[in-house]
């Protein structure tokens, strides 16, 4: 069966002024999947995944060259508004960044950026709020707390709503880059619940330091070293017969 | 012998840090001598001059009497008017450099500016003042002169002491925003701006206190020695707290010197009352935020 294609980079190459960080990376992630991305520290992973919203362009010195289409759309075309671009690619960092604000606030934050004050009204807001955190299960244990500063939250519902509030701007890809490095162990097995419980509906790409994490959670892994994919395969295939020696004697952990 | 029991040398070592503890001690308190003898010789000398008469009548007899309403009301009208310019000046440009330009060769000659007009002694800014507003832009000795060389003075720490705050804040909150698809507009509009307003305010505030104390930038763009009305425009002279302490403790004989030491000590106080507010302020906006 073949799946709508979620990502699709051609040849794509990154330099932090000098360095290289990408190397012609030419990769197909498909739709309503979790993608793990791994490899060693300083391989490229995280700015593989940061290519594919465009946040890099923030840090001086970056050139890129190649292609990143994602939904079918190259998304370095000069059209290309980096607001709508964001709003569909959704981004989950390593620590849980929610913004001093409320939780309400902060679930609703992306529609407040977006839609001219006035054309959002109440009832619609207060949709938003109940089924965002109703997707990542956090409305039961929040919804009489919606007042509360999210930063005073534990770190898990922090993350959880870093993660709901992309949702109200209905995003098709969430890129996660460590999402679980800042939790506890029961922590982290919460979040990995939902990140498989959202898989169907949304690309997932998942970029962890934990190999057992990434058997876990993925469907598909890419191995990465040195700036290039090495191996791209089903999870447990690329675990269980790697074809490449510099793969399998990173998942057996000889090095990295 | 016990194997924890204390040797020669370590007990040496302990005398050596309480000594150095002892010394360091004694220098930190030196420092406050000095802020103590200025304000316990200010109250003890000024404040028998202090009454509502003194704060709210003009100076008479050639100010060798009477109070020092006109000062205050002048040294008001210059603190205001030059914050009004230079604050908001100063608060757009940080965010200019902080959050929008990159790190080019203009921006460091931008910098460079700022550090040197910072470094510029305040008579230097007066001569400016009176070259470019009272006699090329022809605003005459003015409260208007004067706030803008006041401004000019202000305006570098108030970029240093915003830009300050605005890094301060974490540059996981802008990506959490950007990653929403806030523009960088809506991400300061919505974010920087209210997580770094107390640190703002403070170094504004700071700032009166400078401006309010200079004499040397408005001597002679718009002070004056004696103004018989108070200020009703910009375009008004004005006399100045700062001014007339001077005038008063080397212009004029015969003056009480319990009036000269009464009007530094409303000086002063007015200095310490507008930093109290400002600490007042930070604090209360910082028991808000947590992060």
């Amino acid at each position: 069966m073949s799946r709508p294609q979620g990502i699709r980079t051609d040849k794509l190459s990154l330099w932090y002024t000098k360095f290289q960080a990408l190397v012609d990376v030419s990769l197909e992630i498909d739709h309503g999947r979790v993608t793990g991305l791994i490899g060693p520290s300083g391989c490229g992973k995280t700015t593989l995944l940061r290519s594919f919203n465009r946040i890099n362009e923030r840090i001086e010195g970056v050139r890129i060259e190649g292609h990143v289409h994602i939904l079918g759309d190259d998304i370095y075309a000069p059209e290309v508004d980096l607001v709508e671009l964001r709003k569909r690619v959704g981004m989950v960092f390593q620590r849980p960044n929610p913004l001093p604000l409320s939780v309400r606030e902060n679930v609703l934050f992306g529609l407040r950026v977006h839609v001219p004050r006035g054309e959002l009204r109440r009832d619609e807001l207060n949709h938003a709020v109940e089924s965002s955190l109703k997707e990542v299960g956090l409305w039961d244990a929040l919804k009489d707390k919606l007042g509360q500063r999210a930063t005073s939250l534990s770190l898990e519902q922090q993350q959880k709503l870093c993660i709901a509030r992309l949702l109200p701007l209905r995003p098709e890809i969430l890129l996660m880059d460590e999402p679980c490095s800042a939790l506890d162990p029961s922590a982290t097995q919460r979040v990995e619940e939902l990140i498989r419980e959202l898989r169907d509906r949304y690309t997932i790409v998942i970029v962890t330091h934990n190999m057992a994490q990434a058997r876990r959670i993925s469907d598909e892994c890419v191995f990465m070293l040195l700036g290039q994919v090495i191996e791209h395969r089903r999870t447990e295939d690329l675990f269980l017969s790697p074809k490449d020696e510099r793969t399998a004697n990173y998942v057996e952990g000889r090095f990295g | 012998m016990g194997v924890f029991a204390t040797s020669a040398t370590a007990r040496r070592r302990h005398r050596t840090q309480k000594l150095a503890f002892v010394v360091l001690l004694g220098v930190t308190v030196l420092l406050i001598l000095p802020v103590l003898a200025i304000l316990g010789m200010l109250v003890y000398r000024g404040a028998p001059a202090l009454s509502l008469e003194f704060l709210f009548s003009e100076p008479v007899r050639g100010m060798t009497a009477g109070g020092i309403w006109p000062a205050i009301v002048g040294t008001m009208w210059l603190v205001g008017v030059s914050l009004a310019i230079s604050a908001p000046i100063g608060v757009l440009a940080a965010v200019y450099l902080n959050e929008y330009a990159g790190d080019t060769w203009y921006t460091r000659v931008i910098h460079l500016a700022i550090v040197n007009l910072a470094g510029v002694p305040s008579i230097v800014h007066a001569l400016f003042g009176v070259g470019a507003f009272v006699l090329f832009f022809e605003f005459g000795t003015s409260i208007l002169s004067a706030s803008l060389t006041l401004a000019i003075m202000t305006l570098p720490v108030i970029i240093a002491s915003t830009k300050e705050s605005l890094s301060a804040v974490p540059m996981s909150f802008r990506e959490a925003c950007w990653n929403v698809g806030a523009t960088r507009w809506q991400t300061i509009r919505h974010v920087v701006l209210p997580n770094s307003i107390a640190g703002i305010l403070t170094g504004v505030i700071l700032q009166v206190s400078r401006a309010a104390g200079e004499t040397a930038p408005i001597i002679f763009t718009g002070a004056a020695v004696f103004v018989p009305f108070l200020p009703s425009s910009v375009n008004d002279q004005t006399m100045a707290l700062s001014m007339h302490l001077f005038t008063l403790s080397t212009q004029v004989q015969n003056v009480p010197q319990e009036i000269t030491y009464g009007t530094a000590l409303v000086l002063v106080g007015l200095v310490v009352l507008i930093n109290g507010v400002s600490i007042v302020i930070r604090s209360r906006i910082r028991r808000r935020r947590k992060w």
